[in-house]
């Protein structure tokens, strides 16, 4: 698949010798939504901040849509839309004007009918005439997006579009993210929701210490970096466990009513046949078999601990 | 050029004066009355002519370039401040807008805000005072020139400024004092020698005086002087604006 944005041996160190970004290349492919995951402080704002034009990189390359984004840069900030983490908006403004505005400054056109097809996705239409100071974070956050909509971007950067927003609106801005996708746009997120990366990402990056982890698509990541534990409900209980199943390395759990065993998928051999074998010479009598697969969370966790 | 982004940065400020109309025209009009009212027909009637001109008439050009000046100032750094206070020069920012399309959409706004107090001034003055205007295309020209010179020197204060502080430092504690003692309300010669002297070191004097020669076609300060002053500190503020803005001061980290 083409690459939309390519990041080349990107680094940012900041006047107070702070170095939110190290030597980062990464290239993300048309029409896709790529998750960009780490803890606070890990960089990714500072990342689309230079991509979008906010912030001076120091040393690296980036290109979207292959046009440098300095030397190109009004061809390159065209193709993109922003929504920022901050609720950055001018108060006192009209929803309507405002995500006009927005539109003049990426040298569009007015286009009235379609600032309104935009807030009526957005269910912002009857706010229209509202200021944003009367509206509730949530619908700011919606503003916020239908203000980087308004010049109809390709690609659209999402700096923790769920944060402060409840369940439900979360739900449904994952259908708004999906629709655009589906409509061509290439979608950039960060977030701090592993939930959120697995529900709708495509590919998951992982950034931590301003350095890239991992790049990978959710599921072949949670495949390959996760591990899956079989669980095993036994008939009796039992005190301790036989010395044959030592090397298993297994956990008692429930007062002795069940066994856990951790393995890794995508080996060869998961041991799980010669366990059961083990189990079945020592007398142990198996109730119920069950297997768990570990998440992203436990992933992403597991690799900002190591890093 | 991206035309479009001009009209809608110079209307979006325009806007925002439209939103504090009181604080836009109303506030710097009525406070200018005031001084007509008191210093031009009531004390004025006791104070002989100046230049030959009625006290009254004489102080409408200081006045004139006091208000001009503050609001040029003022506007221009709050229109540039705000969106960095609040956040949204992000959208200015990340926008395929180069920093003279920026400088144009804000300093164009802050300007004709600036013009139109302006006007409103000198048509307030001419219930007060007996107005006229010996040299209408040069006052016009001086008018433009002087609101576009310092809404660019507001812009680059509110480029720099970090705090609502810093943005009221250089209008209330240098430009109103300069712009008094600049010979808004008197004329150089009736200083002492010593002070006069010292009076030819203030800028504001330059710009007073030729704004009073449009006028009157009389002033301290040769005309030529005047304009290639308020030229000369034009061109300073456009150099100015342009190394910080291009270099991302106050603005991109």
């Amino acid at each position: 698949m083409q690459n939309v944005v390519s990041i080349k041996k990107l680094s940012k160190t900041y006047d107070n010798d702070f170095q939110a970004l190290k030597n980062i290349t990464l290239d993300i492919k048309k029409n896709e939504i790529i998750a960009l995951l780490g803890p606070n402080g890990a960089g990714k704002t500072t990342m689309i901040s230079i991509i979008c034009g906010i912030v001076i990189p120091t040393s690296g390359s980036v290109t979207v849509d292959n046009f440098d984004i300095i030397k190109d840069y009004r061809l390159t900030r065209s193709l993109i839309g922003l929504v920022p983490q901050e609720l950055s908006l001018e108060q006192f403004e009209y929803v309507f004007n405002n995500v006009s505005y927005t539109r003049g400054l990426y040298g569009k056109a007015p286009n009235p009918s379609l600032i309104e097809k935009i807030l009526k996705d957005l269910s912002l239409w009857d706010k229209r005439h509202s200021r944003i100071n009367e509206l509730s974070g949530g619908m700011k956050r919606r503003v916020l997006i239908a203000k980087a909509l308004s010049h109809e971007p390709s690609v659209l950067f999402l700096d923790e579009p769920s944060a402060g927003v409840d369940v439900e609106l979360r739900q449904e801005m994952w259908q708004v993210i999906k629709d655009l996708r589906n409509s061509g746009v290439t979608i950039i997120l960060t977030t701090h929701y592993i939930e959120e990366a697995e529900a709708i990402a495509d590919r998951v990056a992982v950034i931590n210490k301003g350095e890239l982890l991992v790049v990978d698509n959710t599921s072949d990541l949670v495949k390959s970096m996760g591990q899956k534990t079989l669980l095993i409900e036994l008939h009796e209980a039992i005190r301790t466990l036989p010395s044959k199943l030592e090397r298993y390395n297994l956990t008692v759990l429930n007062n002795g009513l069940s066994i856990s065993y951790n393995y890794d998928s995508s080996s060869k051999q998961t041991g799980i046949t010669s366990l059961l074998q083990d189990m079945k010479e020592t007398g142990l009598k198996l109730k119920d078999l069950n297997t768990e697969q570990s998440s992203l969370e436990n992933i992403f966790v597991e690799l900002v601990r190591e890093n | 050029m991206n035309f479009y982004a001009i009209r809608a940065i110079y209307f979006h400020e325009m806007d925002r004066m439209r939103r504090t109309i009181g604080q836009s025209i109303l506030s710097p009009v009525i406070s200018t009355s005031l001084y007509f009212i008191v210093f031009g027909s009531v004390i004025g009637g006791m104070i002989p002519e100046l230049d030959g001109v009625s006290y009254g008439s004489f102080i409408v050009p200081g006045l004139l370039m006091l208000t001009l000046l503050t609001q040029s100032i003022s506007n221009s750094a709050f229109g540039i401040f705000f969106p960095k206070f609040t956040g949204s020069i992000y959208e200015v920012l990340a926008a395929p807008v180069s920093s003279f399309e920026i400088i144009v959409g804000f300093v164009g706004a802050s300007a004709t805000k600036s013009l139109i107090v302006g006007i409103i001034i000198l048509l307030t003055a001419s219930f007060f005072v007996e107005l006229k205007i010996q040299y209408p295309l040069l006052m016009l020209f001086l008018l433009v020139l002087t609101c576009l010179t310092f809404s660019l020197f507001g812009f680059l204060i509110g480029l720099l400024s970090n705090n609502f502080e810093q943005l009221q430092v250089v209008p209330l504690i240098i430009i109103t004092p300069l712009v008094f003692l600049g010979g808004s309300l008197y004329t150089i010669e009736m200083l002492p020698e010593f002070w006069q002297k010292v009076s030819y070191f203030n800028p504001v004097v330059y710009l007073i005086n030729g704004m009073r020669w449009s006028f009157y076609g009389a002033s301290d300060i040769n005309i030529f002087i005047s304009v290639v002053s308020l030229v000369g500190f034009l061109i300073a503020c456009i150099v100015g604006v342009a190394i910080v803005i291009s270099k991302g001061y106050g603005t991109k980290t």
